[in-house]
């Protein structure tokens, strides 16, 4: 009777343990991987290697309201991953009591190839990306010491920080870290034009996507080269100033030759993320290639690239060649990222409004 | 006789030598031991902030800078880096650079003083950066410790020292309040008359752009070394006439620039900043800071 009793409990205390280890471990944690058809990363990994605690932290971190003033903005509220962590259907992001900013947020994808931050590159590290938008009086009006005295209190965040980085102790460092650590596994590299470059699932471009293939690499990738789709330098595109006179580059510079220059956005995943440009002004992939065509304004900073020999400035582009442009550009959609649910929001009720 | 005058003139020699002696050890003893630089010393360098001919007061008090224009003060903040010490035959102590970050706070006391150790030395010149410099201004943030942290307790959250859309510390802010401020964009239009100078750019990360890092050198031969000596504090007293902002070798009109943040004209009031400080006095030998 004591022997089975025994041989009972050992099964009863197996199964609790078992069921234990599946509940802290639901799959294994890939951590960060460099796409095949990548080039090295910019980020320095061995500063803040991505573990799978600090990454759980950085999603928490990612869609906690408390970054805001008064609790009501997550990074999440303006970074929404079905859009490709843009702010889908905004020209400029809203932040804190229904602000406007004068910027379109720009996407968080493939964070560790960047090696400056935003529109104008005004932040050169992605660990003080967060400061910009917490310090931002129009988008979360709130300070990093704020931030951190609220995540101290909450009875959630000293055991989180304790699993991510052993100890409960929240700081600074440890704070912009973790979320670095989500921004970083943001990698978006598995749209079909990805799957044709690394010969994955016998994928192949359609005869008119090849075509858009050959003049998108003849015109295009200049700015937006493979495989990030940008060259990360800073440019001037011709779309003329905007009402508020956004200087771009320059306002960071404070050089009369970077003015009007913005960042050259990632085509990546374009289909989610519009309105087009550093303002959203442009709603439609066509309006933008319409700009290209024929809308570009000259000034003296405009790009060189855009100076034609006959004296007009743009890029020719038949009705034709548009179409197969366009049929290109759709193989740089990538659903698998918009959808993967790791990085959805946790379900813990942080409270953030999605804008 | 003969003999008695020997030994007087004896008994005299030996007295002559006594007081000799006790003489030499008197003065010995009042120059202390010569500075042992395998030993270290308490070193501090004090930032008493002053307007012109008076001492410094915050809102509503009044003061007139050189275009005659009244204006009161709000906040003052700086960061001081980067010390330095110089000895008279040219050698130098440099203070670990990660121990040398300090913010000034104009309205607490407790923050006027940068405290360190040095070797023990007679000091004759003191150098600082009035900002904080650009090898640190680019550091990962675990290496941006104490004030230049975000931390609650430690950092600079009260002044608000960085510009988080263009990483970087604001080296300095000075905000008050003048009249004679406009109510439209080019003044205050929030209508509270307020002007705003915040002061930094390190240079620039990837581009080059402006660099408003300010080393400052201030020579201690006139007022007082810095005699450092173990067990004991030095202080070198400064003043900073924050009326130098205005009135510095950039005369400048507060209405006609009541902010400037990151910008080409903030480089005038940057190349005011040197002609801010001056030594007042150097306090030696001190057992404690309730002697200052």
């Amino acid at each position: 009777m004591m022997k089975k009793l025994l041989v009972l409990g050992i099964l009863v205390a197996l199964v609790i343990a078992c069921k234990k280890g599946n509940d802290v471990l639901p799959d294994v944690f890939a951590g960060f991987e460099s796409p095949a058809n990548f080039p090295e990363p910019e980020y320095d990994f061995s500063r803040n290697p991505v573990t799978e605690a600090g990454f759980e932290l950085g999603r928490r971190l990612f869609y906690e309201p408390r970054f805001s003033r008064n609790n009501t903005i997550a990074c999440g509220s303006c970074h929404i991953q079905s859009a490709s962590f843009t702010h889908h259907g905004h020209d400029v992001s809203h932040g804190i009591d229904d602000r406007l900013g004068t910027r379109n947020p720009m996407p968080i994808v493939n964070m560790a190839w960047q090696r400056e931050f935003f529109w104008d590159g005004g932040v050169f590290d992605l660990d003080l990306a967060a400061i910009n938008a917490i310090t931002s009086p129009v988008e979360m009006d709130e300070t990093v010491p704020n931030v951190i005295r609220k995540l101290r209190e909450h009875p959630d965040y000293p055991a989180l920080f304790k699993k991510a980085f052993g100890t409960e102790e929240i700081t600074d460092a440890r704070l912009l870290r973790a979320l670095s650590q989500f921004m970083l596994m943001a990698v978006s590299a598995n749209s079909k034009y990805d799957q044709v470059m690394r010969n994955e699932n016998g994928a192949t471009f359609t005869e008119s996507e090849q075509k858009g293939y050959l003049f998108f690499r003849e015109h295009c990738a200049g700015c937006h080269s493979e495989p990030l789709f940008t060259d990360r330098s800073y440019r001037n595109n011709g779309i003329g100033p905007n009402r508020v006179n956004d200087i771009g580059r320059d306002s960071v510079t404070l050089n009369p030759s970077d003015r009007y220059k913005f960042k050259v956005p990632s085509l990546r995943n374009w289909q989610y993320t519009a309105p087009y440009m550093h303002d959203g002004r442009f709603l439609s992939l066509n309006r933008v290639l319409e700009h290209y065509r024929s809308g570009m304004v000259d000034s003296e900073t405009l790009d060189p690239v855009f100076r034609q020999s006959d004296g007009t400035i743009g890029i020719p582009m038949t009705d034709e060649d548009k179409e197969h442009l366009m049929a290109f550009l759709q193989t740089l959609n990538d659903r698998d990222f918009v959808t993967n649910p790791l990085f959805a929001e946790p379900e813990v009720g942080g409270g953030m409004i999605v804008k | 006789m003969k003999t008695k005058k020997i030994i007087n003139t004896i008994a005299w020699k030996y007295l002559l030598l006594a007081v000799t002696i006790f003489m030499a050890a008197a003065c010995s003893k009042k120059n202390t031991p010569g500075p042992d630089a395998t030993k270290t010393g308490a070193f501090s360098v004090e930032f008493d902030n002053i307007m012109g001919e008076e001492t410094l007061g915050f809102h509503p008090r009044e003061y007139t800078n050189a275009r005659g224009e009244k204006f009161s003060v709000k906040l003052l903040q700086y960061f001081i880096s980067n010390i330095k010490l110089y000895r008279a035959d040219g050698t130098e102590y440099t203070v670990p650079q990660e121990e040398s970050y300090f913010l000034i706070n104009g309205q607490d006391r407790a923050t006027r003083f940068t405290r360190v150790t040095a070797p023990e030395g007679d000091y004759t010149k003191v150098s600082f950066i009035l900002g904080v410099d650009a090898e640190r201004s680019k550091m990962p943030v675990e290496e941006r410790k104490g004030v230049l942290s975000f931390n609650p307790e430690d950092g600079h959250e009260g002044g608000g020292m960085y510009w988080g859309w263009n990483s970087g510390y604001i080296f300095f802010k000075l905000e008050g309040y003048c009249d004679l401020i406009s109510d439209d964009q080019q003044g205050d239009p929030t209508g509270n008359k307020q002007f705003k100078y915040h002061i930094g750019g390190f240079g620039g990360y990837s581009a080059p752009t402006i660099n408003n890092i300010k080393v400052i050198t201030v020579d201690l031969t006139q007022a007082g070394p810095a005699k450092v000596r173990e067990g004991l504090r030095s202080n070198v007293h400064l003043f900073v006439d924050i009326m130098q902002v205005f009135n510095g070798p950039h005369t400048f009109s507060i209405p006609e620039h009541p902010n400037v943040m990151f910008s080409e004209y903030s480089v005038n009031i940057a190349n005011n900043f040197p002609a801010m400080f001056s030594h007042d006095h150097t306090e030696n030998f001190i057992k404690s800071e309730d002697e200052l």
